[in-house]
């Protein structure tokens, strides 16, 4: 089954300033789209609108051809959104940070997914440290091993690449893309410039 | 990639909640013991201040014991969402695909178990030190038990509806203080009822009955402000 999120006419003011206006957007499976725009541009409120946290705006969303407000449950279980803040609880480990995360969609999973899933975002080693101790770019990694951990169709990413190593950047964007080819969808943001591939399409702001 | 239906798992999301904000909280034992730190030295400077007269003392003790647990208990609640705000946990609490009412309840839950339920074991302790007359510790522990649990119900919601702004602590006093005065009045006046030697169960009823009141009600008001908090 295929994933179809549709927005409509989407318009979104701001302090008397509109971000943007008679918006028309369509992502599908299999599809990378790319938010651009310089900042203050209305790149995050648009994936805030999209991932159903504003609801200060005009027009329509629509999930695989139903509206949002009747499809909110089963667009929530297949979404994956990561904020601009990483969402880490400093106070707890990685791993009991992902644990909670893992809870929070319903499944209780066990603590060898949760280690694989640190692993291969090259935290091996860091899995008992309290999360406050880790440097920003680690913070983020604990965060983007929620990827592999839960998985979702949807991908909602806000700078993802924020604060990430060069080699940490490049697996991301194989992430991605690989996410792509499976059938998922990514909808991000990010300064950084993307590697063309077929999947990717761009949409701009301002 | 095939697309999931939402599979409940509601009490594994709310157990992992509690446990996780259990683990928080006991991480930063400071943030647990400053309002019973604040409890404890309020009511000792009640009798250096005023009189060691045990006579008078034992008149104003009720009022004064739960007086001092509300003002302790208000004083813990800018923190209930403040950190999860902060560093991006709330937004993810609110995009689960699992009820938020079901998930903040947990939040409060836990709020009460490490403010109001220490409060109301630390009262009895406290009594001494206003001479409250024997027989009233046990009704004065029941009644700050049953009603801080709503004073962190209904002081949940102020603490959702101004997580955003950034000095919301006045504010949130002003919102929940008028909330809190029915709570205040059963609960002194249970105490006060045990010193007189008259029944207790009407106070204690109607604590219940607020707790009730609370319990189906603010659930449903935290989840919408945390709602509206951010969209802000």
């Amino acid at each position: 089954m295929s994933l179809c999120l549709q927005a409509r006419q989407l318009a979104c003011e701001r302090d008397d300033r509109w971000l943007f206006q008679g918006l028309d957007l369509e992502v599908r499976s299999g599809e990378i789209v790319r938010i651009e725009g310089p900042n203050g541009s209305g790149k995050t409120s648009l994936l805030k609108i999209l991932s159903g946290q504003l609801s200060d705006y005009q027009g329509e969303l629509f999930w695989n051809g139903a509206a949002m407000n009747e499809a909110r449950e089963h667009f929530l279980a297949n979404l994956l959104y990561l904020g601009h803040a990483p969402g880490i609880k400093s106070g707890l480990s990685p791993l009991e940070n992902l644990a909670w995360y893992q809870a929070l969609s319903g499944e209780s999973g066990n603590e060898e997914q949760r280690l694989e899933a640190l692993e291969r975002v090259g935290l091996a080693g860091f899995e008992d440290v309290p999360a406050g101790q880790l440097s920003a770019g680690q913070q983020r990694r604990v965060a983007l091993a929620r990827l592999t951990l839960t998985p979702r169709a949807l991908w909602v990413l806000d700078e993802p690449f924020t604060a990430i190593d060069r080699h940490g950047v490049a697996d991301l964007e194989r992430q991605l893309v690989a996410h792509a080819q499976a059938g998922g969808c990514v909808l991000v943001t990010t300064h950084h410039e993307l590697t063309a591939s077929p999947l990717l399409r761009r949409i701009s702001l301002g | 990639m095939p697309l999931r239906e939402h599979n409940g798992g509601l009490m594994t999301a709310v157990k992992a909640t509690l446990v996780r904000d259990l683990t928080l909280l006991l991480r930063r034992r400071g943030e647990v013991l400053n309002p019973l730190v604040f409890f404890a030295l309020v009511i000792t400077l009640f009798p250096i201040a005023i009189s060691p007269d045990p006579e008078l003392l034992a008149v104003i003790a009720p009022g004064l014991l739960w007086v001092a647990a509300l003002l302790a208990a208000l004083l813990s609640l800018d923190s209930l969402f403040r950190s999860d705000y902060d560093d991006g946990s709330l937004e993810q609490l609110l995009l689960a695909p699992q009820p938020l009412v079901a998930l903040s309840l947990a939040k409060v839950a836990v709020h009460w178990l490490l403010t109001g339920l220490p409060l109301a074991l630390m009262a009895p302790i406290l009594g001494i030190m206003l001479a409250l007359p024997a027989g009233s510790y046990a009704v004065l522990a029941l009644s700050l038990a049953l009603g801080t649990a709503s004073l962190s119900l209904i002081g949940a919601i102020g603490a959702a509806l101004t997580v955003g702004l950034a000095r919301g602590g006045v504010l949130l006093s002003l919102l929940v203080l008028p909330l809190y005065i029915p709570v205040l009045i059963f609960g002194a006046g249970a105490v006060q009822a045990a010193i007189f030697g008259e029944g207790v169960s009407a106070h204690l009823a109607i604590l219940g009955a607020l707790l009730a009141a609370s319990l189906m009600l603010a659930p449903w008001a935290i989840a919408a402000s945390l709602r509206i908090s951010i969209n802000g």
